[in-house]
């Protein structure tokens, strides 16, 4: 399990690389990027600038990551969050799993991202051509984690 | 007793500080008695902590609810609902 915090971009390539290679009993490999669109609520956005607990942030992670290991077959999971000031096309969020059967590792990596867009603490706030704002939370993101209760 | 609160994102913002040592009076027990408190410093403070905005909190660095219990040396933070991801 390993969880980064980081303004820096990451090569994701060299990150499902080092994943995949880590173990011959790993069959699968499942990730998830996520990354800054250009519009948001209809308006053009220039800037994502996210802000985070530190002390609280990397805690959440694991906890998560730990809670997928418990309930899936997986061998071993990543989360990379950026944090700071992002424009779009630029990479938000890295979730990759390992194991050795994918239906384990598909659902390991739904679960973290569902679990890390509702409990880990990370806020977005946009520059729009509108001004300022902070991103509100989608009831959609909700839904999405009840499922795994 | 004391206690230290942190505030993020739209509340910092609001507040326009991040931070801050409480003497917390003894009769302030739990994160709601804490919320209801602060709500009394003034008209700021009411609207962010009246209860009509969604308020979340944690206690040494673990989400918890309104009837978590403080205790002297806590770190308490208030926050809106999570936006990472």
């Amino acid at each position: 399990m390993t969880i980064r915090i980081q303004t820096a971009d990451f090569d994701l390539g060299l990150e499902l690389a080092l994943l995949r290679s880590a173990s011959p009993g790993i069959g699968a490999v499942v990730s998830f990027i996520g990354q800054v669109r250009d519009m948001n609520e209809g308006d053009l956005v220039s800037t994502l600038t996210l802000e985070h607990y530190p002390e609280m942030t990397e805690k959440a992670l694991v906890t998560i990551a730990q809670e997928a290991k418990s309930r899936w077959d997986i061998i071993d999971s990543l989360i990379i969050h950026r944090v700071g000031t992002l424009q779009a096309l630029d990479q938000i969020v890295l979730v990759a799993v390992s194991s050795a059967h994918r239906g384990e590792a598909f659902k390991a990596c739904e679960f973290i991202m569902d679990y890390l867009k509702t409990t880990a603490p990370f806020w977005k706030k946009e520059s729009t051509t509108e001004g300022e704002r902070w991103i509100e939370p989608k009831i959609s993101d909700d839904r999405a984690k009840a499922r795994w209760q | 007793m004391y206690i230290k609160v942190l505030y993020f994102a739209r509340i910092k913002e609001a507040l326009n500080y991040s931070s801050e040592d409480i003497d917390l009076p003894l009769e302030i027990m739990t994160v709601m008695g804490l919320k209801n408190w602060l709500s009394l410093r003034g008209d700021t403070w009411a609207q962010l902590f009246n209860g009509k905005q969604v308020v979340r909190a944690a206690i040494n660095h673990e989400l918890v609810d309104d009837m978590a219990v403080i205790q002297a040396g806590d770190e308490v933070a208030f926050f809106p609902p999570v936006t990472g991801g």
